[in-house]
């Protein structure tokens, strides 16, 4: 019962989040709702008992990639009243599409195949249970491969984020090698033949 | 007692709105970006639910995937929204037609 409560408390925030990303006119308050909807569903994520991944989205999303929106919508310099242009107008459409999208997604879900009773039962966890320990235990086995993928994704993200994004400093005095390499001595240094002069 | 059709529901949910979100603001490549998160994390409550009611600790291992590929996805296209308003000036995908035929 009380777990019932609390996820529909946090069902009602989470589109209202949502809803509310998607319609406000500033982005910065557009990102701030998206944070807000990040948080209750790792609230719902807590009861459905992925407590690990719970944590990981509000560290991840919450402290990295939403601080990196807000950055990134702080830094541009956007000209709000264009991008707003044809919201009114596409507002039509993209209800009808999202209530066709419902309707049927609906249909499907909430038919017999979907209830809870047909599925395994879900069992009471031990108390010393660790969802974390389960996690890693399945990760470091049976998804090694896939794991060390998702670091190479990582890393191919990294640098491809500095690379799209660095400018070179123009003050920034460099060595060239090719250029060094190239040098002769004709070009720098210059033997003047003259006469030697009398002593004084 | 949470049944699982109510996760799916909501999740259904929150896809649909963010279709929506991608249809009305299509002019904003900003809100575009957030607008695929919220999709991707209607997709990762589904797979936890399911994960949840079918007791099977795979599809956790599945949203742990997702949300890499999804936060290296967002970085990488905060970059190339930075480099594309440090040369255009602008972010309106109406203005982004250079290669237009």
């Amino acid at each position: 019962m009380i777990e019932q409560v609390i996820f529909y408390i946090f069902a009602g925030l989470l589109i209202f989040s949502a809803s509310m990303v998607i319609t406000v006119r500033n982005p910065v308050f557009a990102a701030l709702f998206l944070v807000l909807s990040f948080f209750s569903s790792a609230a719902i994520w807590l009861l459905l008992q992925a407590e690990f991944l719970a944590i990981a989205l509000v560290l991840v999303y919450v402290g990295a990639v939403m601080v990196l929106f807000l950055f990134v919508v702080m830094m541009l310099d956007i000209n709000l009243a264009r991008l707003r242009e044809g919201f009114t107008r596409y507002l039509p459409v993209g209800i009808i599409v999202a209530l066709l999208m419902m309707t049927a997604m609906g249909l499907v879900v909430s038919s017999e195949y979907f209830q809870t009773d047909t599925s395994a039962p879900v069992t009471a966890r031990a108390p010393d249970y660790s969802n974390t320990t389960e996690l890693g235990k399945t990760l470091y086995t049976d998804y090694l491969y896939p794991f060390e993928i998702a670091g190479v994704i990582l890393l191919v993200a990294i640098i491809a984020a500095i690379a799209l994004t660095m400018r070179k400093p123009r003050s920034t005095k460099s060595q060239q090698p090719s250029m060094q390499v190239q040098a002769r001595k004709e070009d720098r240094l210059k033997i003047v033949k003259m006469q030697s002069e009398q002593q004084q | 007692m949470i049944e699982l059709s109510d996760v799916l529901i909501l999740a259904a949910i929150l896809f649909c709105i963010s279709v929506a979100g991608i249809f009305i603001n299509r002019k904003n490549v900003i809100v575009l970006l957030m607008c695929i998160e919220l999709m991707l994390l209607a997709v990762n409550m589904n797979f936890i639910a399911f994960s949840h009611f079918m007791n099977d600790i795979t599809g956790q291992i599945f949203v742990f995937f997702i949300l890499t590929v999804a936060a290296a996805e967002s970085a990488i296209g905060l970059a190339i929204l930075m480099v594309l308003f440090r040369n255009r000036r602008t972010i309106n995908v109406d203005d982004l037609n250079s290669m237009k035929g």
